[in-house]
């Protein structure tokens, strides 16, 4: 069964063209990831198929639901995570998690095997105030509300922005779990290396997607040949790297410096010229690419 | 002697009976890429406020850029930059205005903020944008012009508070590129990030753990003692021994 299916999205906010053609399809039980940066149209995306904004041109549907027609419905069927946090901060965490429960005609207990995963971590804070919580605490609460009701959609816009590494890892964890329970999940993030953890995953650029497919076939249709380069002065190796003949781009990548080449030049070639300009330490050796590195091909294009 | 310009010793602060600092000791060279590493509540935000001039410490010893933390957070003000991603420019004020307005903060004269806005202006590739109004600029813009205008007054230190969150990855490098030129400079960077493949590019990396400083170091001193391939791999390790929540 198709989850959310939506064609030809557009959306502008006065000049700014927010949305420029996004069509997508995501079957029941994937977890698809949306990744770009800010302000590449992800919220917009994800208020189009929440029924909450309606789209300029184009159609969507969530589980079989038109967005524009059937709103109401929808409403009862989809959780949605929004980037801010927008709980009750004056309410306690479990006055919140009820109060959403209620709103959808349902109880704590009816659903609490969802949700139970999560709610054992924060159930010693449950009389503390939603405003008082820590900021990974109020991030799960935030996605205990929005599962409560047992819905079939998950949308989750970005929700670990901001998030230090561990805890963006035990996010994912959670959602990993969620998952087989069948429920479809689309997530935003600017971060790219969560990519790897989606089922499939679409990359955003200002308004349109570059590519949708799995992580895997993504890195393989990396056209180019990419090297990792180390050495000595890593900020001044960069700039070399720029000035010679035969490398297209140079960017750093953590401890090494990514570099795509013409097909002519050899790795050994490229170490000899670096080290005829004085360079030490030089390394050069073929890598694969990562999700990052087709962002960044696609995007510069 | 190399020059050292943020010293602290026993440093902590307390909020009632929560140190959310806690005895934090280092120093920061002049011309340095310090990398304040730590998770969500591990107190990195709190330190940073001390040593920008803006929170009283509980107890210990803090001098940035020389001056003391205690008597003269006002001389720590107009010796140091600051950078967030939250906040750093007025979206309804033109480019050349926002320059004007931070120049005249940090009591420059008319005449060095005229010729600061050429030269950063040029530097930029941004003088057909000086009448533009900033919320009209593309996210990577703003972010550059946000890192200029943080130096712009040539301060000793320049605080950078998740600079690149949310940033794409072409313009997440390209600002790390204008941080090595600051740097180049002899401003000294003391830089927070959750992007751990930015850690590799700092000259040394502390990381926060419930308050204190659990490691500091050079990125591959960090990686060899922790057996790990990457900085990620060393704060997973780090950081997961924490046993207080995030603020």
């Amino acid at each position: 069964m198709t989850a959310v299916t939506a064609n030809g999205l557009e959306k502008a906010y006065g000049q700014v063209q927010a949305l420029a053609g996004v069509s997508l399809d995501v079957p029941a039980g994937e977890l698809f990831g949306i990744i770009g940066p800010d302000g590449a149209g992800k919220t917009t995306l994800f208020r189009i198929l929440t029924t909450l904004i309606l789209a300029d041109k184009g159609t969507a549907e969530v589980v079989g639901l038109d967005v524009v027609n059937d709103y109401k419905e929808i409403r009862k069927k989809v959780g949605y995570m929004p980037g801010r946090f927008s709980l009750y901060q004056d309410l306690t965490m479990e006055e919140n998690l009820s109060f959403f429960a209620t709103l959808f005609n349902t109880t704590i207990e009816q659903n609490y095997d969802l949700v139970k995963d999560i709610y054992v971590q924060l159930e010693p804070f449950k009389n503390r105030r939603a405003g008082d919580l820590s900021g990974g605490m109020k991030q799960k609460l935030a996605l205990c509300c929005a599962l409560i009701h047992k819905p079939e959609v998950l949308f989750l816009d970005e929700p670990t922005t901001g998030v230090d590494p561990v805890s963006r890892k035990e996010f994912w964890e959670m959602l990993g779990r969620l998952k087989v329970q069948g429920i479809a999940i689309l997530v935003s993030t600017p971060y790219m290396d969560e990519a790897s953890l989606c089922d499939r995953i679409s990359l955003i650029n200002d308004g349109k997607f570059l590519m949708t497919d799995s992580p895997q076939k993504i890195i393989d249709s990396y056209p180019e040949t990419i090297w990792a380069v180390s050495g000595d002065k890593m900020p001044r190796l960069l700039t070399a790297l720029r000035k010679i003949p035969g490398v297209k781009t140079a960017f750093a990548f953590g401890d090494v410096h990514h570099v795509t080449v013409d097909k002519g030049l050899t790795t050994g070639e490229l170490k000899q010229t670096l080290e005829k300009d004085g360079y030490t330490n030089v390394e050069v050796k073929e890598i694969k690419p990562g999700i990052e590195d087709v962002y960044m091909l696609l995007a510069g294009k | 002697m190399e020059n050292i310009v943020i010293h602290t010793d026993g440093l902590t602060k307390k909020f009632g009976d929560f140190t959310a600092v806690d005895h934090i000791s280092f120093d920061v060279k002049q011309a340095e890429i310090f990398g304040f590493l730590g998770a969500n509540g591990a107190g990195k935000t709190t330190a940073m406020r001390m040593l920008c001039g803006l929170s009283k410490p509980t107890s210990g010893k803090a001098t940035v850029a020389g001056f003391d933390v205690y008597r003269q957070s006002e001389q720590i003000k107009k010796n140091i930059g600051y950078m967030s991603q939250k906040f750093s420019l007025y979206e309804d004020l033109k480019v050349r205005e926002n320059i004007r307005l931070f120049g005249g903060i940090y009591g420059m004269t008319d005449k060095q903020i005229a010729e600061g806005t050429d030269r950063m202006l040029d530097s930029l590739d941004f003088q057909q944008e000086r009448n533009t109004l900033v919320k009209s600029l593309p996210l990577g813009w703003k972010q550059k012009l946000a890192f200029s205008l943080a130096i712009f007054h040539n301060p000793k230190i320049v605080f950078l508070d998740e600079p690149t969150g949310g940033v794409d990855p072409a313009t997440r490098r390209r600002f790390w590129e204008l941080i090595y030129d600051a740097a180049e400079k002899g401003i000294t960077i003391f830089v927070t990030t959750h992007y751990m493949d930015e850690a590799e590019y700092c000259n040394r990396v502390s990381i926060m753990v419930d308050g204190r400083i659990d490691a500091l170091d050079f990125p591959h001193n960090l990686k060899e003692r922790y057996h790990a391939g990457s900085m990620d791999e060393v704060f997973q390790q780090i950081a997961r021994k924490a046993k207080r929540g995030d603020n």
